[in-house]
């Protein structure tokens, strides 16, 4: 069965934006999926059909076989939801925004306090269970919702951007967490703008853009489509201009850094000995761009200029 | 399964609206009784020894029922208008749209906030009246039941502003403009028998008068309009706008995109 099942899925906003253009799109149950796309390309718009505050125009979307627009109620028990903007009562305490949060699905109080107590702890937050939220960092905020869509123990979780503006030890252990979730069973969706973060957290990836899937497959097989490798080299010798490799390009960022585009049968081992050769030492290297980031920049301008197209057309 | 699930929500829905009502009763329970203790003092005490008699009771018992019935429409109005529309500003409205209780539960756990403070705040400010004059309380059962009715048919108004309502102003449009006139033009001071005949007509139209007249014959035993036609025209307007209040939320109006 798949936790979630979208078919043809359309809105239109009133005021005449198209934000989905028939998506269509399945997660297997117990997948870590994520769903990527530029700023203004339907990701938020398709989280809020399937957490059902959105209102599709057209389109069926079934969550473990339960519709959304049909069963709202039986869709919703499967849900939890981790928003992109803080969305709970910042002057309610941590503790009550998590044991009423269990309330709206029905679970019994005495459950929904040990809930409570059992997810702020995993998420750091107990200590600050009982301070008014408002009171909260940032990062901590981003938990309590982390907690608060865990409390009804969803089997679909979904997260729209729940590390944005999170320092990396924070979003680690948040990654810590969620992969423990994802672990144990619960299907997980998510969007980041880190890309780095679906990389590594994720199995199966879909590009959306411009309201349509641009790309759905698994990680895997999307990052052996990448022809091209892209690498920043800081070298000992300062450099007046770069040095020339048969099959590669590279170039002069300053006179101590070189970037070095491979293509995917060059081995690096041919690009250092190049630079041996004509006296140029690397003393570090890091990748310039993430490859997923590389791909999906590249998927995202080419669906940019096929729709200039189509609309020349 | 559902009526658990359902049981457990409204619950929470109702200990989380009292638990605000409580934490903020500075602002919800207080203001109320003074306001009420100086429309106590200024036209029960000093303007109603003037005025002598209405209706065979001293002005101050003549305006008791009306004054307590204000408060309870405007505190379980205000009540709801601040809170439903409070969660929709700050979106924590979403914790609910997207949990999977129905809408009528999320109605019924928001009225049932409403109501208990417009109850609480109209039980004060009786208890408050009992410090300036004796009431004889004719009918307990009229009494409490247009007591209550009238709490829910202005929660219920309320809803339907919070839902429409899109910024604070929206949310004092209607009180201010609409509430407060019907309210004082719905003889809380005064019989209609006092007006000229086409005021007493025009004030039939009226629905508070009603209920003002209603409670005050369930306090006093006097009233300008029938026990039929007061329980008629509240139960009438409870019923469209429970209707009316599930639609909107249904279609998700002001909430669901």
């Amino acid at each position: 069965m798949y936790a979630l099942e979208v078919n043809n899925l359309k809105k239109t906003y009133r005021n005449g934006v198209q934000a989905l253009k028939g998506v269509s799109l399945n997660v297997r149950e117990g997948d870590f999926f994520a769903l990527l796309g530029p700023n203004g390309a339907g990701k938020s718009t398709l989280i809020g059909i399937v957490s059902s505050l959105v209102n599709s125009s057209s389109g069926e979307t079934l969550v473990f076989g339960a519709s959304v627009q049909k069963q709202r109620s039986l869709a919703m028990s499967y849900i939890g939801l981790v928003p992109q903007e803080i969305n709970f009562n910042q002057f309610e305490k941590p503790f009550e925004i998590v044991v009423n949060q269990a309330g709206y699905y029905g679970i019994p109080r005495a459950t929904a306090i040990e809930r409570a107590e059992k997810y702020l702890r995993q998420l750091h937050l107990w200590d600050k269970a009982f301070t008014q939220s408002r009171n909260l960092s940032g990062g901590m905020k981003r938990r309590l919702m982390i907690a608060r869509a865990m409390v009804n123990e969803p089997r679909l979780l979904i997260l729209d951007e729940p590390t944005a503006g999170v320092d990396i030890e924070i979003r680690r252990s948040m990654w810590e967490f969620i992969e423990g979730i994802n672990e144990s069973g619960t299907t997980v969706i998510l969007t980041t703008h880190y890309l780095e973060e679906a990389e590594q957290l994720c199995r199966n990836i879909a590009i959306i853009d411009q309201g349509r899937i641009v790309e759905n497959t698994d990680i895997k097989s999307l990052l052996a489509t990448l022809d091209i490798e892209t690498f920043v080299l800081d070298t000992r010798e300062s450099l007046e201009r770069a040095p020339v490799v048969d099959g590669m390009e590279i170039r002069l960022r300053d006179e101590r850094t070189l970037e070095a585009s491979l293509p995917k049968q060059k081995s690096l081992n041919t690009l250092f000995a190049a630079l041996d050769d004509q006296g140029v030492h690397v003393l570090s290297m890091r990748n310039k761009a993430n490859r997923l980031e590389e791909l999906f920049l590249g998927m995202v301008e080419k669906n940019a200029e096929r729709a200039a197209r189509e609309a020349v057309e | 399964m559902n009526a658990r699930i359902h049981w457990v929500g409204y619950k929470t829905i109702v200990r989380k609206e009292i638990t605000r009502i409580l934490r903020i009763w500075g602002q919800t329970i207080v203001p109320p009784a003074i306001t009420m203790s100086l429309y106590f003092i200024i036209f029960g005490e000093l303007i109603g020894r003037r005025i002598g008699q209405m209706d065979g009771f001293s002005y101050m018992e003549y305006i008791v029922p009306g004054l307590v019935i204000m408060s309870v429409i405007t505190n379980s109005y205000g009540n709801m208008v601040s809170s439903f529309f409070g969660a929709k500003f700050g979106k924590h409205i979403e914790e609910l749209l997207i949990s999977p209780l129905p809408n009528w539960i999320i109605l019924a756990g928001y009225v049932t906030g409403a109501v208990t403070r417009g109850l609480l705040v109209g039980a004060v400010v009786l208890l408050v009246s009992l410090l300036f004059t004796h009431l004889p309380v004719v009918n307990v059962l009229v009494s409490l039941s247009v007591l209550l009715l009238t709490a829910v048919v202005f929660a219920l108004a309320g809803m339907v502003n919070a839902i429409f309502a899109q910024k604070f102003d929206d949310i004092a449009i209607i009180p201010t403009f609409v509430l407060a006139p019907l309210t004082y033009l719905g003889g809380v001071f005064y019989s209609i028998d006092l007006l000229p005949e086409f005021w007493q007509k025009v004030s039939v139209f009226n629905p508070i008068l009603y209920m003002v007249n209603g409670f005050r014959f369930g306090i006093l035993g006097v009233s300008d309009v029938g026990l039929t036609q007061t329980y008629s025209v509240i139960l009438i307007a409870a019923a469209l706008l429970f209707g009316g209040c599930i639609w909107l939320l249904h279609k998700g109006v002001g909430m669901r995109t």
